[in-house]
């Protein structure tokens, strides 16, 4: 079998894989937030970037090759990852405590890995109104990191087309598939794989709140590197 | 709408409801009805069988498209910094007062807006502006007062006098791919398509659209990919704030551009060629239109070109105000009908380009250049310029200069002999190349414009003494942050933070802390960014830090030390609520 280096260590890939994609089968965790084992890579957040012969790459759009040499585990990569993070948290309104997500939350998680202690930058705070018209869901966008996972589920698993990026620059936003804009409108529905794809706190179950309680959620139990590895272990 | 609705049906019925079609089909509806609102969503979403998200994720993306009415007159004005250096800002500020309206809202009755919009390419006749859309040069203030009042009276704008719309070519100094003469298709087709690889691949040709990539490898990789269905595209989205060569290369020499895409067609193997022309060009259209049929016609495309066994035409599609368009791979997702976002690569355009076919993309003067060399031959080409850089090279030189307009120069010329020639009175700096290029103080004026020196896609904006070059670095970062297209987190945050810290640089709140700060983000958008739009986004501000470091340090508040905000500034708008500037509505720097 074909194999690649990462941080030193020999990792075996199949024909088509990412790098990101055999990282992830080998029990490795490169941080990333777009990418979904589950969909095809999208390569926006640009968390998973790696280093091969000296220039940056995202790992979860580069092709895995024999012989490559990739870099992840460096002070530079997790200081510019880091600089990423504190970028979409003052990007929108994050206000964790008071999160319905909190502790189930990937970019929350991914901070607490990169050893974030401070939002660093301005905030921009965008004025993101909720959408509660659904009567199972509600979309809180203040936390959307337009990761588009949503948008793939849709699309790709659901038929449906619910959810599209919208706008240009720091004004792109998520929209639903309905003329009034809202979510109650759409033939969205709790079963679609769409409710569950949100690695944030933007698609929410309503009447649940805070159903296990903070301090019992996925990433009070386990660090996000080690639960990446058992969502996968799990699945194959 | 009802009376509409036939309309829209009839445009869709014309782009035979295809999908990828999209952009020029909301095109046609927000001409004839000002903005594309839901009733025409609805019909293009079961014209077309897509999805609401579909469309409103398009339309939305690019800055003419209009999904709320923005007035019957939409103003848009040229927000290049040569612009701004014509006097655009304050007339903008007439405009709006004697239209009694406020920048970027529509006035009460619906009747105009007036906003900014990115580098309109216009720089040598400037301050310009677009009236739905179509060029206006040369504004002043009575230029303004006319226009007011044409609106005000309802004018419709085919009434409007034709001198607003004039729009001169400023040829300065020609070469030979300006004053080239006759036909290339011809000769072309006599050599047959082996030949016409040869004669490229002699001429050293690189590509003229900035990035310099070898044209006949380019096209040699398409040609050999296996797919049979082919592409040929020209890239006329020159939006580079400063460039407008491709726009006087359609004036004047649409043929040869026609001709340099069906010579490619021909030996790259392909059938179809679309000619993307910005936004900002739209008044260019109907003359492009009125070309390609002559050709058609004359049997130069078509079926059976000239007699021979080979078919091709060419469509144009116009974009819709979004400078990444200009990037390949976002144009041909554009072309495709979608978001302008540019895709992963590799796989490159000339083995998955448009509907995942192989396809060449070039800019308008290397399908120019391309005819000219088929004509007279690779190796003559190559003997003009410099070794790496062969040929001529087109400028468009604008700013603090007598002569602003179209320069062709081998290359290998100097910044100092351009300088002379277009009349530049003790020039403080240059911008090479645009805000993604190469800012230039007169230590360096001696240096070359050549892919291994000062390569350029064609702009030369020239700043005299009196400019502050932070402000001209401040202009561009807001360029960038206006055009990310959104896509990847580093550049979509990453140039609006850029943006916030030059302005408040700019509002007297910097410090020496924010150098710091500008060299992360620029480490970030150039190691992390998707596509080059981030990667250079940062380049002005650096080279301007570099470089004039003077007209940054006159804005530092304090030296070391940065004030989390200003306690004063923070009033600002309480004051603006209550009317009152008095001295007591005010805190002293002092007593802080
Ligand atoms: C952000 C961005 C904007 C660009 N804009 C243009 C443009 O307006 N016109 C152009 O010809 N090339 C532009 N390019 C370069 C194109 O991606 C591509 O390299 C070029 O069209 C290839 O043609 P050439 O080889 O003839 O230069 C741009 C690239 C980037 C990254
Ligand atoms: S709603 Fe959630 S899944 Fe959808 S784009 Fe935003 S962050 Fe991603
Ligand atoms: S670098 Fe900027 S323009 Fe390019 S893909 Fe990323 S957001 Fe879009
Ligand atoms: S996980 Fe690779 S870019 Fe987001």
């Amino acid at each position: 079998m074909k194999s690649f280096l990462l941080d030193g260590e020999r990792i075996s890939f199949e024909e088509g894989e990412t790098i990101l994609q055999a990282a992830i089968r080998a029990g490795k965790y490169i941080p990333h937030l777009c990418f979904h084992p589950e969909f095809r890579p999208h390569g926006s957040c640009k968390l998973c970037t790696v280093k091969i012969a000296g220039r940056q790459s995202a790992s979860c759009t580069r092709l895995a090759a024999e012989g490559l040499e990739v870099e992840s585990e460096t002070a530079e990569l997790n200081a510019e990852r880091l600089l990423l993070t504190q970028m979409l948290f003052v990007e929108g309104n994050h206000f964790c405590p008071s999160c319905e997500k909190s502790g189930d939350c990937q970019l929350q998680a991914t901070a607490y890995h990169l050893g974030m202690t401070s939002a660093h930058f301005d905030h921009f705070y965008p004025n993101r109104p909720v959408d509660a018209s659904h009567p199972e869901y509600l979309l809180d966008f203040n936390r959307c990191i337009l990761c588009s996972l949503c948008v793939r589920a849709s699309r790709d698993v659901d038929n449906k087309n619910v959810f599209a990026l919208a706008g240009r620059g720091i004004a792109t936003h998520l929209v639903v598939n309905a003329r009034s804009g809202k979510l109650g409108d759409t033939d969205f529905a709790a079963t679609d794989k769409a409710a569950s794809v949100c690695p944030v706190g933007v698609i929410l179950k309503k009447g649940k709140g805070f159903s296990v309680p903070i301090g019992s959620r996925t990433f009070d139990k386990k660090e996000i590197g080690e639960w990446v590895d058992t969502r996968l272990k799990e699945r194959t | 709408m009802r009376e509409n609705a036939s309309q829209v049906l009839s445009i869709l019925e014309k782009y035979g409801k295809s999908q990828s079609s999209l952009m020029q089909i909301l095109r046609e509806i927000q001409e004839m009805e000002g903005c594309i609102g839901p009733d025409a969503i609805d019909l293009v979403c079961e014209g077309l069988n897509l999805p609401r998200t579909k469309i409103v994720g398009t339309a939305s993306f690019y800055s003419f498209f209009c999904l709320e009415p923005r007035g019957r007159y939409r103003i848009l004005f040229s927000d290049n910094i040569t612009d701004r250096m014509l006097g655009s800002e304050a007339l903008l500020e007439r405009m709006c007062g004697k239209l009694w309206l406020e920048k970027g809202k529509v006035s009460e009755d619906s009747l105009a807006s007036v906003d900014t919009t990115s580098c309109t390419g216009m720089c040598d006749q400037g301050p310009a502006i677009l009236v739905n859309n179509i060029a206006i040069t040369r504004l002043d203030e009575a230029r303004v007062d006319d226009i007011c009042e044409l609106v005000r009276s309802e004018v419709p704008l085919d009434k409007w006098p034709s001198a607003f719309f004039h729009v001169e070519d400023n040829i300065r100094r020609s070469d030979v791919l300006l004053s080239a003469q006759g036909a290339a298709l011809e000769a072309a087709l006599e050599k047959g398509s082996g030949a016409i690889l040869d004669e490229i691949g002699a001429s050293g040709l690189r590509g003229r659209g900035g990035a310099g990539f070898s044209t006949a490898q380019k096209w040699d990789a398409c040609r050999n990919a296996q797919d049979p269905e082919k592409y040929v595209v020209c890239n006329a989205d020159e939006g580079e704030p400063g460039t407008f060569k491709d726009r006087v290369l359609l004036t004047r020499q649409a043929e040869r551009v026609f001709e340099g895409m069906t010579i490619c067609a021909h030996a790259v193997g392909a059938k179809k060629g679309m000619l993307y022309l910005r936004g900002e060009y739209r008044y260019l259209l109907e003359n492009l239109e009125s070309t390609l049929r002559k050709m058609r016609l004359e049997n130069r495309l078509g079926r059976r070109i000239l007699g021979r066994n080979f078919d091709f035409d060419i469509e144009i599609h116009l974009g819709a105000g979004a400078y990444i368009c200009g990037e390949e791979s976002a144009l041909i997702e554009s072309l495709e009908g979608k978001r302008g976002t540019p895709r992963n690569r590799p796989p490159f355009p000339v083995t998955n380009g448009y509907l995942d076919h192989p396809t060449v993309v070039n800019n308008v003067e290397t399908f120019c250049a391309a005819a000219l060399i088929v004509q007279q031959g690779g190796k003559w080409y190559s003997t003009i310029g410099t070794e790496k850089s062969s040929g001529t090279k087109l400028l468009s030189v604008s700013g603090d200069c007598s002569h602003p307009g179209i320069y062709e120069y081998p290359f290998g010329v100097t910044v100092r002999r351009v300088l002379e020639d277009c009349g530049a009175q003790d020039p403080r700096a240059v911008q090479v190349s645009g805000p993604s290029g190469t800012m230039i103080s007169d230590a360096e004026f001696d240096r070359k414009i050549a892919f291994e020196d000062l390569p350029t896609a064609g702009a030369f904006m020239v700043f005299g003494q009196n400019r502050d070059m932070f402000e001209v670095a401040r202009n561009f970062v807001h360029f960038f942050a206006h055009e990310s297209c959104g896509f990847c987190t580093p550049c979509r945050v990453g140039t609006s933070l850029l943006g916030n810290l030059m302005d408040k640089m700019h509002n007297g709140h910097g410090s020496t802390y924010d150098f710091e700060e500008i060299r992360k983000l620029n480490g970030i958008l150039q190691s992390m960014s998707h596509c080059g739009l981030g990667h250079s986004a940062c380049n002005p501000v650096l080279d301007a830090m570099k470089k004039f470091m003077p007209d940054y340090e006159k804005r530092l508040l304090h030296k070391n030390f940065t004030p989390a905000f200003d306690l004063d500034w923070a009033l600002q708008a309480a004051r603006q609520m209550t009317g009152r500037d008095d001295r007591a509505a005010h805190i002293e720097r002092g007593a802080q």
